[in-house]
Formats: structure tokens, sequence, C-alpha cells
């Protein structure tokens, strides 16, 4: 069974055809770099994986059923996140917090949540970090605890949404390794959003690139090729490549820099 | 000062209300919602003056107020957002529909400063028992809440990923922010409800990074400053509501002392 599959799907947003008769499947345990220019449907793509978007033609499948909201086969690392930098809770607080969270009730964390919530922290390496007030840690450190908040419930997707945002480039392959980590050790599929593709190269399986409605996916070698980018940006792209890093170039200058970050 | 059977029924109404208001600030301030609990209040004052105007019980009019204006601030959502005036100007119009409704009640002019300032050592038991009735009503509903409520408000897109819905969850926590309001208006009355909603809960978040010992130690301090104010007012004869609202507002000035966050690096485990 394909972790998640795309027949012929078409995703919307705002009456905006985002993806166009899009077919696709990804296989269980790959690490699947997701690029492509802003608006070109990496966020609508996620939402639709999580049920928060229903497609308006085709058929998706997520391990083999469609998405439906609350599914917990997944976990989720929002491209947008409330600002809970400037509160002072504890950031173990704010990890428990996401734990049956949809049930109502009163959040008592007993035994097997605790043990639950130590249990993620350990696989981030945040157990020392999670003693301490969130308004006290950097961008990185909150980031962690979010990735820790999106293993809860042992999930066998991972759907990260721009994990790069607010990060120091130091961090970018500290996040990389982390995520790949618990990839290879927890089985776990993952997709990962991102404008900068060199961080993720070792990373990633294969790769899937946005662009013009449409979705090009395989390996590097296969998709990012001048040829499959041009026509996923409608313009001519060259793809350049320098000391194992690869630039994406296109009449006006780099494309995959850190010029365009919030995408839709 | 027991031996007082006025002293008793307020030292009983103040607790009450003392419960509800801190256990309900804590999460308007994790919310970000102080102004609203604020601005339910104002609105608040035209329920209890139009309510006085008709011969019914000012709390009554205050709760009907407060719970149609969480409502509309409910389904306004975040339209509201952004709209400090247009909101500042149904708060005025509201403050002023108050003004009229008390200058057509023309029986007394204490009974504005009691609504305005609240008079918990004039409340009568009839109004002990309706307390009780609320505060049972909203802890409860808060209870049954606070595991969603949490999960909504520190993370919001994932909750709403998991299947929670975040307008309901706003709407629920913003009527029971409206029984809070209404209740805390009966002890210090509707200008300084935001003495004794935020004030405990703000000083709690101060002293600890837990959200458990942050709601406990948010409706302690509210019960300690509202008995503390009574006290002192017992004492000393100045009105009630100056002492509750200067303990309250003397102890969050106090926890400014000290730099958040540090019991939590203290002790880590759990």
């Amino acid at each position: 069974m394909d972790a998640i599959r795309l027949d012929r799907v078409t995703l919307a947003r705002a009456k905006r055809i985002v993806l166009s008769e899009v077919s696709l499947a990804i296989h269980p345990g790959e690490f699947i770099g997701v690029f492509g220019p802003n608006g070109a449907g990496k966020t609508t793509l996620l939402q639709a994986i999580l049920g928060l978007l229903r497609p308006v033609a085709g058929r998706l499948e997520v391990f083999g059923v469609a998405p439906m909201r609350g599914n917990r086969l997944a976990g989720y690392l929002p491209q947008h996140r409330a600002s809970v930098a400037e509160l002072c809770l504890r950031g173990w607080d704010f990890v428990a917090s996401a734990i049956d969270g949809d049930r109502w009730g009163v959040p008592l964390w007993t035994r097997a949540p605790r043990r639950e919530v130590d249990r993620v922290l350990a696989i981030v390496e945040a157990d020392r970090l999670a003693a301490r007030p969130l308004c006290e840690l950097s961008g990185g450190e909150v980031q962690r605890l979010l990735l820790a908040q999106a293993l809860l419930g042992q999930p066998k997707l991972l759907l990260l949404d721009e994990p790069f945002l607010s990060l120091d480039p130091h961090f970018q392959q500290a996040t990389v390794d982390l995520v790949k980590r618990i990839q290879k050790d927890q089985g776990i599929t993952v997709l990962f959003t991102a404008h900068e593709l060199n961080p993720l190269l070792d990373a990633m399986d294969r790769v899937l690139y946005l662009g013009q409605g449409r979705a090009a996916l395989g390996t590097v070698a296969e998709v990012i090729t001048s040829e499959v980018l041009s026509r996923l940006y409608g313009a001519p792209i060259d793809v350049v490549q320098v000391d194992h890093r690869l630039l994406v170039v296109s009449g006006h200058g780099v494309v995959d820099a850190d010029a365009h970050r919030h995408d839709v | 000062m027991f031996e007082y059977e006025f002293m008793r029924t307020a030292l009983v109404a103040g607790s009450l209300v003392a419960v509800v208001a801190g256990a309900v600030g804590f999460f308007l301030i994790l919310r970000n919602l102080t102004f609203a609990g604020h601005a339910l209040s104002h609105v608040g004052f035209a329920g209890a003056t139009g309510a006085a105007l008709v011969g019914a019980s000012p709390l009554w009019g205050l709760l009907a107020f407060t719970l149609l204006a969480a409502l509309a601030m409910g389904f306004l959502g975040a339209r509201l957002r952004g709209r400090d005036i247009a909101v500042g100007i149904i708060l005025s119009l509201a403050l002023g529909l108050g003004v009229l409704f008390l200058y057509l009640y023309t029986a007394n002019a204490s009974q504005a400063t009691a609504i305005l300032f609240g008079n918990v050592l004039g409340v009568d038991t009839q109004t002990v028992r309706a307390l009780l009735v609320l505060t049972v009503v909203s802890l409860s509903a808060l209870a049954f809440i606070s595991r969603p409520l949490l999960f909504a408000t520190l993370a919001p897109e994932l909750a709403e990923a998991r299947g929670v819905s975040l307008r309901r969850v706003a709407m629920l926590f913003l009527l029971i922010v409206a029984i809070a309001v209404a209740e805390a208006a009966q002890v210090v009355g509707v200008l300084l409800v935001f003495a004794l909603m935020v004030a405990p809960a703000a000083t709690a978040l101060r002293l600890t990074a837990r959200v458990g010992w942050g709601v406990a130690l948010a409706v302690a301090l509210a019960l300690a400053e509202t008995w503390a104010g009574i006290a002192l007012a017992y004492g000393t004869d100045w009105p009630t509501t100056f002492c509750i609202v200067a303990v309250s507002c003397g102890c969050y000035f106090l926890s400014l002392l000290r730099r958040p966050g540090q019991s939590a690096s203290a002790n880590a485990a759990h």
C-alpha cells in the first residue's frame, strides 16, 4: 500500500486551481522534499493530505483511505505557528497540550500521556529544553518542540511545512539531520517542504517539485533538470552544479535562494 | 468580623467569584483576550442598568448582555481583529445606554455606584445562590472544554488538523468568560473586572511556568486577594472594591520583581 496516492487530483483554493489532475504515489518510509515557487501548492497539498481541504476532483488516498480531519496517522508541523514564544509556559506543557487535545475534558496528564510526551521529547533530544519556558527558547529550539508535538501518537506520516522558516542556516542542516534520523529510526514517511534545495540533497529519497498546476516526482537527477523545471516554472530555467550544490537559475537569478518565503 | 451576617455573605460571594475569575482569567491571558473581558464588562453595564430600570435583578441583566456580546464576538471572530475603532464605538454606545437607563431609573444613585464599582458587602443571599449556580455552571463548562481549549490556544494550526473546531472552542470559551465577567462585576463592579480576572492570573503566570500549577495558583491568589481585601475593608472602613483591587494589583507588582520562568528552570522534573 502506498503512503500517499494521488489519482488525477485537482486541488483548488478560493476557486483558484492550485494543482490540476496530478497523479503520483509516495511509498511508506520515503523522505520526500517538496519544492516549488510561491503559490505552487506545497501547503495546499499538505492540507489536502491532512483532510483540511477536499480535492475538487480525483482521488487522494493516505494509507489506502481518503484523508479525514483528525487523522492520527499524520503528524504535522504547520508553517504559520501561533506566537507562543512570548508565553512563559514550560516547553513540556506546550508539547503535552496536544495530547488527546481533540477530546473534551480536563488534561490531567497521567502516567501514560506523560510517558508519551517524554518519549517524543527523547526522540528530538529536547528533554532538557522542555524544562525551560518557551519565552527563553530560540526559534530553532521551539521548532524542536513543535517537531516533538508532531510525533505524538506515533504517526506513520510526518508533514513538515517549511521547517526552515525563521531558522539560521546553521540550524537548517541540524533540522534535516534530525528529521532524517527520525525517518530512519521510526520508519516514518516524511514530506518536507522548503525553498532551499541544498540542505536536503543528501537526506531526500525523492523530490516532488510543484509548479504551474503540475507536479514532478522523482530522484534529484530526474527532476532537478533544466527541462523539467522549465516546464514547471513556465519559464526557462537552468540548473548549475557547483561543488555538489545545485543552483536553480532563471533569467532573473537564483531561484531557490531565501528570496521568496511566505508560501500559499 | 465573622459575627456579622453580611460579612459572612460577602466572603462566600467573594470566594465563589474569585474561583471562577482566577481560572477563567488564566486562559484569558493565554489566549490574549484580556481586553475582550474588559469589553464584555462594559457591555454588561447597559444590561445591569437596563435590568434595574425594568425592576429585574442587575445580575441577570448583566449576564444577558455579556452572553449576547460574547455570542456576537464569537460570530465575528477573526473579523474583529484590528477593528479597535468599531469595538470602541460599540463599547461607548453600551456605556452611554447605561447612563440613559440610569437617568430614566431615578430611584437612587447608589445603585449606579454598585454596578460600576461593585458592592460585595451589599450582596443578598438570593444573589449568593445565583452566584453559586453560575460558578458551578462556568467551572464545569471550563473543565469540559479545557483540553481542546489549551490545545487550540497553544497550537491552533495543529489542533485544527487534529479535528478541533477552533470556532466552537472559541465560542464556548467566550460564553464562559461572559459568565465570569457578570460574576466578577458583583464583587468589584463592571469597571474593575480586569483587576479580579486578570491580575491574579497574570501574577500566577509570572510565578510558575506549568499549566496545572498556573491555574491552581491563579485561583488561590484570587481567593486570597479577595479575602484579604474584604478583611482590609473591614479593618479600615475603606471601600471593599478598592481594598480587593489594591491587594491584587499589589501582588502583581510584587511578582514583577521576579524574572519569569525561574521556577521552571529550577525544578526540571515533573
